[in-house]
């Protein structure tokens, strides 16, 4: 089913006698469910872009490659950064704004400027009774009613179809460095990056590869805008970071196309996994606990970003939350399969909440059944 | 301002619910004396005024669960308060309501800087969390104006801005769990010190709820490394349209300033006789501030002079020493209290898109002369949240109400030009009635199924945010 409107969309939903499978590009494929298809494709188009304003809104069916081209023209980028599953997951298509939004898929800069979720202003969408609802707007700072909007983003669909959404944006940057650590230990990098992200030289990434593609360890550190600003803080932090070694310095684009760029796509899509077998984690804990979380894991590999805060793991198999037991966090399973549930099982009293909300915006349980819940 | 008709019942069992709330709490954490509980009659919204039924001061977690169950058990409506800055009256009480004021919960719980959180009692002020790590060299982001009283319980309930969200965003943006005492006095942890959700992101829902869905007592925020220095620079220009496009060309050109702030010229000659700050007179003041090394703060400014030099100022001026710097801030920051000695005035803070600012600005100014009524503009114009000041005389019979009728006109033109209500003060009973401007009765039944959600019997400062009418029955069927 591919509708065409918000208004057919509520129709087929108003409609629907079975569970409905909502699906953009489709590369996200941990978040598909089986139900009728509901093709969002067909709903795109980017409906108001001020630069002036930082602020884009598209329908939901919008290919990522159109917001970033109507971004670029004007030197302006969405700073959440977010991952392409598709290497990772062996999808094809092309990634919808809309899934982004659905999936609060952010990548490493998360870490300094926000989510998804940060950057999304607001949005319309049709519930799983079929009702028509926006919440939120186009302004950078409005707390007209509940934030409906938050709530919508990360919930995979569950809660209604989103049909628009609009973004604040930020400008481009002029460079790009890499401060870059060799040979730490992962509670060693840790510690290192932790240093750097409370420093006052604005990191925006910082992430640690215990075995980099050239097979040591390597620990990164980005760092962005103005050149001389990116030369001077580059050069401060190696300083700083002189008790875990002397660090190398990348900037800018190298002729061999290995530069910072691409360094910093492959820790976003997780490229080191992409060609290797096995079940990929995806696991959100405060960086200081990383390490040892880490240890218990018995993974094949391993990747931190967000300064530790986020652990890539890749396993043989079976429930990787067994291993961990109770921790302070989140395992979500973005590749794989078996009887764990994908999503983290939630607290008794969260875990109540959320099927009450869910059976208020989705009283049919029709809307990506039995994904998250 | 209709507020619904207070409870009888609840009204006359006010011993029995006294006598109940004393025996779970210390004895100077209940106020219950009519003359006492007026000190809770209002927030920072003193047009309105209502003695809540009693007033608890509890000092932790469980403390505010005790309550929660007995007012949830007797049927009897909460309605929690920080500091009582609200300006939107989200702490207004009703006259059947048990006031629960976090003020005693102002503890540090944790500090953490390798993994930059703090876990603060939601009692402590927005200050005084900067204040628990600024020795360390970190900060928290969110700055209202008031932030020298207002609690974070009241920022996270109004997901409160400031100055600088241009840059750190606003507390929903910096908030990373929290422990809330739901109306039947249950306890839940939400988020940690991790970040975002596994699930359904409830903090994002919680924040800026206005204390309708649960009362937060503890939360872990997000701290950040101070940056090396910042310095602000002055603009001065003569008409709002050209300080406007100032503001758009900065942002277009990838410079992103902490702050640009937008002051007019009734605000401006009324901050001069107040602060005497120094400011050119003109149609249109910006104050822009960039972070970071010296060399990096010369080179952002070099832009953005640049970009400011090429629309003719009246004035161009940059600070050179910290000294200059808080003099240039000294007159944004005296805004409020300058205009308050002119006369009694009304703050909104509805937001635009900041390309409308311009168009915004002359009906304001048109609208001003039609109603007779002064207004004075001061704002955040890099994020489009206005703050127009109108001017009224409270002891004039009449001005009151023609200054909100007025005031409610500049909304919904906040609406029409693609905006909002309110940007950072909240809903709270101030614009309640105005969100049909913004919000279909769909868009609101959504809202308000969240809310039935987590506080089923709609106990918990229930007469705000929604218009009565859309609300009623829910608030009837939770009616004892």
């Amino acid at each position: 089913m591919t509708p065409q409107t918000e208004q057919d969309l509520s129709d087929l939903i108003k409609g629907a006698d079975a569970p409905l499978s909502i699906r953009g590009g489709g590369t996200r494929s941990y978040a598909h469910v089986a139900g009728d298809t509901v093709d969002m494709r067909a709903m795109s188009g980017i409906t108001l872009y001020e630069p002036g304003a930082m602020t884009i809104v598209a329908k939901a069916g919008t290919p990522l490659t159109d917001i970033n081209a109507a971004l670029a023209a004007e030197n302006q980028r969405l700073a959440f950064e977010p991952m392409d599953h598709r290497a990772l997951l062996g999808t094809k298509g092309a990634p919808t704004i809309g899934g982004i939004v659905a999936g609060n898929i952010s990548g490493p800069r998360r870490i300094s400027v926000g989510a998804c979720r940060d950057f999304l202003l607001g949005v319309r969408f049709v519930d799983g009774a079929g009702n028509i609802v926006k919440n939120g707007g186009r302004v950078m700072k409005n707390v007209t009613g509940y934030d409906l909007v938050k709530l919508m983003s990360g919930a995979y669909g569950t809660l209604g179809v989103l049909t628009e959404v609009s973004l604040k944006v930020l400008p481009n940057v002029a460079q790009t460095a890499c401060v870059m650590l060799h040979g730490l230990d992962d509670a060693r990098a840790i510690k290192a990056m932790s240093a750097a992200l409370g420093s006052p030289f604005e990191v925006t990434g910082a992430a640690h590869l215990p075995q980099s593609m050239q097979g040591d360890p390597i620990t990164m550190i980005r760092i962005e805008g103005f050149d001389a600003s990116v030369k001077y803080r580059a050069d401060r932090l190696r300083d700083l970071l002189k008790p875990f070694g002397e660090a190398t310095l990348q900037i800018g684009e190298t002729d061999n196309g290995y530069g910072t760029q691409k360094g910093w796509a492959w820790v976003r899509d997780v490229t080191a996994f992409s060609d290797q077998p096995g079940d990929v984690w995806r696991i959100s804990v405060k960086p200081s606990d990383a390490a040892d979380i880490v240890a218990k894991l018995d993974a094949n590999a391993v990747q931190y970003d967000w300064g530790g805060g986020l652990i890539w793991a890749l396993t043989d198999g079976g429930d990787l939350r067994a291993k961990l037991g109770d921790f302070k966090g989140h395992a979500t399973r973005i590749r794989g399969a078996g009887d764990a549930p994908v999503f983290h099982p939630e607290s008794t009293p969260i875990a109540t909440i959320s099927a009450g909300l869910r059976a208020k915006f989705d009283p049919r349980n029709i809307l990506n059944k039995g994904l998250m819940a | 301002m209709e507020m619904p008709a207070p409870n009888a019942s609840v009204l006359s069992r006010k011993d029995q619910i006294v006598s109940r709330l004393q025996a779970v709490l210390p004895a100077n954490a209940v106020i219950s004396d009519v003359t006492e509980t007026r000190a809770y009659e209002c927030d920072a919204l003193t047009a309105y005024r209502c003695p809540p039924l009693c007033a608890v001061l509890p000092a932790n977690t469980q403390e505010v669960a005790a309550v929660m169950k007995i007012c949830h058990d007797m049927g009897v409506p909460v309605v929690p308060r920080g500091s009582g800055t609200s300006l939107a009256g989200g702490a207004l009480p009703t006259a059947d309501c048990v006031i629960l004021g976090v003020a005693k919960m102002n503890g540090v719980i944790e500090t953490n800087y390798p993994d930059r959180y703090i876990t603060v009692q939601t009692g402590r002020t927005n200050l005084s969390v900067t204040g628990a790590v600024e020795e360390d060299g970190f900060f928290y982001a969110p700055d209202p104006s008031s932030q020298l009283a207002c609690a974070i319980a009241g920022n996270i309930a109004m997901n409160s801005g400031g100055a600088h969200c241009l840059k750190y965003g606003v507390t929903t943006n910096n908030l990373l769990g929290v422990t809330m005492v739901m109306m039947d006095g249950s306890i839940v942890d939400i988020g940690g010190a991790h970040m975002d959700a596994g699930g359904l992101d409830l903090l994002g829902v919680i924040c800026g709820s206005e204390g309708q869905l649960g009362v937060v007592t503890e939360a872990t925020l997000r701290i950040l490394p101070k940056p090396e220095g910042a310095r602000p620079v002055l603009m001065g220009y003569d008409s709002n349209e050209v300080a406007g496009q100032v503001v758009t060309d900065i942002i277009k050109a990838g410079v992103l300033p902490v702050a640009i702030e937008f002051m007019d010229r009734p605000c401006i000659e009324a901050t001069e006789a107040f602060a005497k700050a120094g400011y050119p007179m003109c149609e249109a003041l910006l104050i822009v501030e960039v972070e970071g090394s010296d060399a990096e703060i010369d080179a952002q400014l070099a832009l953005i002079m640049d970009i400011a030099a090429k629309h003719n100022p009246v004035e161009l001026r940059e600070a050179k020493s910290a000294d200059e710097a808080a003099r240039i801030w000294l007159g944004r920051k005296s805004a409020f209290g300058a205009m308050g000695q002119i006369n009694d005035y009304m703050c909104l803070d509805g937001t635009i898109p900041v390309s409308q600012l311009p168009y915004v600005l002359r009906r304001i100014g048109e609208m001003s002369k039609e109603y007779g009524l002064g207004v004075g503009n001061v704002f955040h114009a890099g994020d489009g949240n206005m703050h127009p000041l109108i001017l009224f005389d409270a002891n004039k019979p009449g001005d009151l109400e023609l200054c909100e009728t007025f005031g409610a006109d500049i909304l919904k033109l906040c609406v029409e030009v693609g905006g909002c209500l309110t940007g950072e003060h909240g809903v709270g009973i101030e614009k309640r009635d105005l969100m049909n401007v913004q919000y279909d009765p769909a868009d609101l039944e959504a809202q308000m199924a969240v809310k039935d959600v987590f506080d089923p019997a709609w106990l918990l400062n229930a007469a705000k945010v929604f218009p009565l009418d859309s609300s009623e029955a829910r608030r009837a069927a939770g009616d004892h």
